[in-house]
């Protein structure tokens, strides 16, 4: 990555250069530059600025704060936002467990599994979460006392955030040279798990920790498995909400938007330290 | 025991845990698109599948798909190489990586709450468009339409794709576009003959997956229309726990065609993928 971004700014330098004899066909094409990121900005702006507005609607021509202290101060509301939060911890810790040895061992001693680990965490891009869904409650309407408990939610979100918790790890693995780091502690007699937990994890920290915030963004917003099996996190209850009062349900959106915001920014920071990019993820 | 057998029972949590919570489910689906509620083969779910109103919600799905991820693939791809580019102020791109990926993951139920705010019978915007003179919702428009669902998709899906494509765009060295000016090529001959082919495979690949995820999108028109547009993931969600007929053999078999749909969509980017790379050779 360190070598990426000066690679970046070579190019800047070069660009720079090499503008100076008369370039206007380079001018006029950064005209079209600015209007494609001006469009970007209106249309990821506009819908904000109007929820915005909405939800600090009191009554005719009145703005104010009160449709935000009315959801918090709704016992669904906090019920629901327990829920989700303790999901998205649930959900984290138990992807990192069951990820973080899986992916060092495939990186450091089983190469011959990397393309079918690889091939099961894009999976869940060909299992559409409704059909997940499905397919789970078609299997596991036997099993009522994991059906009917919320612990189902997080097991199906660890497959949720699979794809990125794997990509980020990946990338976290393959950043660090960690033959050279396995050989190093084996040749002080460090077993596999002493390695894994002394060596590799302070260096995958950031993978971690951006992988984690993805984690917690997706589940807070998951709505699909939810709403189908029938309980009721953050993101059911703000549909509810929305059946009947569109100005309550406006504030709610805004206090999502937020929430994401803040586990975008954590990555952010974390990976301009760093440097991965895995802000990808899909709530949908 | 040997040190890597140890090592192979380490990876079996992650197997056995797949297995059990996202391989046997799928497989699930598939057993249950072919038996019948007393549990014997069929194909009578599937060939429900080509009921007008279920062949009507899978060809909407598909073109709203197709249409956000084409869309959204160009806008994207415009928006990352605008922000790549020489010359503009540095923050840009740290702006747009986060605000992109606020918005690829901002989806869903408060997605459909800001549209509705945006673009609903009394949204901001159109209210703005009705004080011009230009009163949409009397032309037919409707933010649970194709048009306003589309519209609403593409928030998440152009910002996605600035997300997947721009490593690509970095990839692309100045050093050939300076080759190629030095040659005499124009702009549009650069761009056609060398940088479009070295980011066509991430290209595709980009959109078959915004593909895939306006494809499988439910809280979003869910939220939008209060369950009223005729889309696939919609169908199946009455299906599984409507108010009025629970039919479960329909969900999974509805659940089977989505997968069969994505598996297409990936078949046709293989066999786009290997033209593309005998074109290049």
């Amino acid at each position: 990555m360190a070598a990426l971004r000066t690679a970046t700014r070579k190019r800047t330098g070069t660009g720079t250069g090499a503008r100076r004899p008369g370039r206007t066909g380079r001018r006029r094409r950064s005209g079209w530059s600015w209007f494609w990121l001006g469009f970007a900005a209106v249309y990821l702006l506009v819908p904000l600025y109007s929820t915005l507005e909405f939800s600090l609607q009191t009554g005719a021509h009145r703005y104010g704060l009160s449709w935000y202290g009315y959801i918090l101060h709704q016992p669904a509301f906090r019920q629901s936002f327990a829920l989700s939060l303790r999901l998205a911890l649930e959900t984290v810790v138990i992807s990192l467990v069951l990820m973080i040895p899986t992916v060092y061992l495939v990186h450091a001693w089983l190469p011959r599994l990397r393309p079918l680990m690889e091939f099961i965490c894009t999976l869940p891009f060909v299992v559409p979460p409704i059909a997940l869904a499905v397919g789970m409650i078609g299997l596991f309407q036997g099993v009522p006392w994991l059906i009917s408990s919320t612990q189902i939610l997080s097991f199906a979100y660890v497959i949720q955030a699979l794809p990125f918790t794997y990509r980020s790890l990946d990338a976290g693995m393959l950043s660090i040279d960690i033959r050279t780091l396995n050989d190093a502690a084996q040749s002080v007699g460090a077993s596999w798990r002493q390695t894994l937990w002394s060596v590799i994890l302070p260096n995958l920290r950031s993978a971690i920790l951006s992988s984690a915030f993805l984690t917690i963004a997706i589940v807070l917003g998951e709505f699909t498995i939810s709403s189908l099996l029938l309980f009721n996190t953050f993101a059911v209850y703000m549909q509810q909400i929305g059946n009947s009062q569109a100005y309550a349900a406006a504030a709610l959106a805004i206090l999502s938007f937020f929430l994401t915001w803040l586990a975008m920014l954590g990555i952010f920071f974390i990976s301009r330290r760093v440097g991965y990019r895995s802000a990808v993820g899909m709530t949908r | 025991m040997n040190r890597q057998a140890i090592r192979w029972l380490g990876t079996v949590p992650f197997f056995a845990y797949t297995a059990i919570f996202l391989l046997i489910p799928t497989g699930e689906i598939i057993v249950q698109a072919f038996r019948n509620p007393s549990g014997r083969f069929t194909f009578a779910n599937v060939r429900g599948l080509f009921d007008a109103q279920i062949l009507d919600a899978f060809e909407t799905t598909i073109k709203i798909s197709l249409i956000t991820a084409v869309l959204g693939g160009v806008l994207g791809l415009l928006v990352a190489q605008s922000a790549l580019r020489d010359g503009g102020p540095l923050w840009i791109r740290p702006v747009l990586t986060t605000f992109a990926g606020v918005a690829s993951n901002f989806a869903g139920i408060p997605l459909a709450f800001a549209f509705i705010a945006t673009l609903g019978s009394t949204g901001i915007v159109t209210q703005l468009l009705n004080s011009l003179g230009l009163h949409v919702y009397s032309h037919g428009f409707t933010i649970y339409g194709m048009v306003g669902l589309s519209l609403t998709y593409l928030y998440f899906q152009f910002p996605l794709m600035v997300l997947i494509i721009s490593p690509a765009l970095e990839g692309i060295r100045p050093q050939w576009r300076e080759a190629a000016v030095n040659a005499g090529a124009t702009s549009g001959q650069y761009w056609r003959l060398v940088g479009l082919p070295a980011v066509l495979p991430s290209l595709l690949g980009a959109m078959v997956l915004l593909f895939g995820n306006a494809f499988s999108a439910y809280a979003t028109p869910y939220a939008l229309s209060s369950g009223y547009i005729n889309i696939v993931p919609v169908l199946i969600g009455e299906a599984v726990n409507g108010d009025l007929a629970a039919n479960p053999q329909l969900g999974a078999s509805l659940a089977f065609g989505m997968i069969v749909v994505i598996a297409a969509a990936i078949a046709v980017y293989a066999i786009l993928q290997r033209r593309a790379a005998r074109w290049l050779r």
